[in-house]
């Protein structure tokens, strides 16, 4: 989504009403953010929101990006914020022969996360089309991508075909070297 | 100064390093192509993070997760990024030294004249920022005009090209001296 580098467009800070539903709205998507959401988003700040190209708004606090969102698609946190907490987001993991293609910007392909080296959730805690999963890598600690699944772990384990996320914010990418002031 | 309470509920922010050449995490740099300047970095910042991350071990644990074909596939991909990112560096350098910043002196009218800085956006300046610092060091309205060929320049009310030829030394450092060239013009009535 972010394959190209951009510049950030206008501005402007947000309602305190609206903050208030976006607060909600992460803490709805991303339950398990519920104890840190005190520090990530204090009740008291003025969030703004930063529009980008192709009709994404990104949410910053002071001077940090938080979240992203593509029109009313569901929020994604930035990366940095996926580092701090990534207990709170549901993971995957792809292996090691995939992470240069999904830091150069490839879409994800599903083989990557079922061979050997990849790592699927369990059928009772399936992800489903949609979902935001963070995409963690074999051997590596630290999360290289996040975005909406394009098709269920169920549906992947069963075909090992085919795009598994091709919208999503990795490592190195625009959103990623994006620089705010 | 943590905070006991919410680390009791949940363990609190993870501090996470971010490479100072590529700005990813450092387990990620052998992905970037500038792999060999960020382990430097990271030896010099880090290292017990260094040690940890390129120790003979981890660096073999890497290897043996990959299909030999894939290794080299792999590798000739890491081959090509690394001169990718040389040269489009070595290109930036060479367009850097040659951006030549022009301080123009226009004549607006008799006596009073406008001040023109074109080629600054070349060395990386944000011009809208420039023309903010420069606006509030002569006390003058300063601006980023379009030019008619399609690029931006600023434009400084009253003549100030000599302060401003100190001025943009003394700031930028980074343009060198020779590439500062100052210039007369005089504003054709149309």
């Amino acid at each position: 989504m972010f394959k190209k580098d951009f510049t950030a467009g206008a501005k402007s800070k947000v309602k305190s009403s609206v903050q208030r539903g976006i607060r909600a709205k992460v803490l709805e998507t991303y339950p398990d953010l519920e104890p840190h959401i005190e520090e990530i988003l204090p009740k008291k700040s003025q969030l703004d929101l930063v529009k980008l190209p192709d009709r994404v708004s990104l949410y910053v606090l002071d001077d940090q990006p938080l979240f992203y969102q593509h029109m009313d698609d569901p929020i994604v946190p930035h990366l940095k914020i996926v580092h701090q907490y990534p207990h709170a987001f549901k993971t995957l993991r792809i292996d090691r022969g995939a992470i240069r293609f999904v830091l150069s910007g490839a879409a994800l392909m599903a083989p990557g996360l079922t061979s050997a080296g990849g790592r699927l959730p369990d059928k009772d805690e399936e992800a489903k089309p949609g979902d935001i999963v963070a995409i963690a890598a074999e051997g590596k600690e630290e999360v290289c991508m996040i975005g909406p699944l394009e098709m269920g772990t169920e549906e992947m384990k069963e075909k090992k075909k085919g795009v598994a996320i091709s919208a999503g914010h990795y490592l190195g990418d625009g959103l990623w070297k994006l620089e705010l002031n | 100064m943590a905070d006991t309470a919410t680390e009791l509920v949940a363990p609190a922010a993870r501090q996470v390093v971010y490479c100072g050449v590529c700005s990813l995490p450092p387990e990620y740099c052998e992905f970037g192509g500038t792999a060999k300047k960020c382990e430097e970095w990271l030896q010099k910042n880090h290292p017990d993070m260094h040690q940890r991350l390129y120790s003979a071990e981890t660096l073999s644990a890497n290897m043996s997760a990959l299909s030999v074909d894939a290794q080299k596939r792999a590798e000739k991909d890491a081959a090509k990024k690394t001169a990718k990112a040389a040269a489009a560096e070595q290109r930036e350098a060479e367009r850097k030294a040659e951006a030549i910043v022009l301080i123009k002196r226009v004549e607006r009218n008799k006596r009073k004249y406008v001040t023109v800085v074109s080629g600054l956006e070349e060395h990386g300046l944000d011009l809208k920022k420039v023309a903010k610092e420069l606006g509030k060091k002569f006390a003058t309205g300063s601006s980023v005009t379009k030019t008619p060929a399609g690029g931006e320049e600023i434009t400084v009310q009253g003549d100030v090209s000599d302060d401003l030829y100190d001025w943009l030394q003394e700031k930028y450092p980074e343009i060198p001296e020779d590439n500062l060239d100052m210039k007369d013009e005089v504003k054709k009535k149309g």
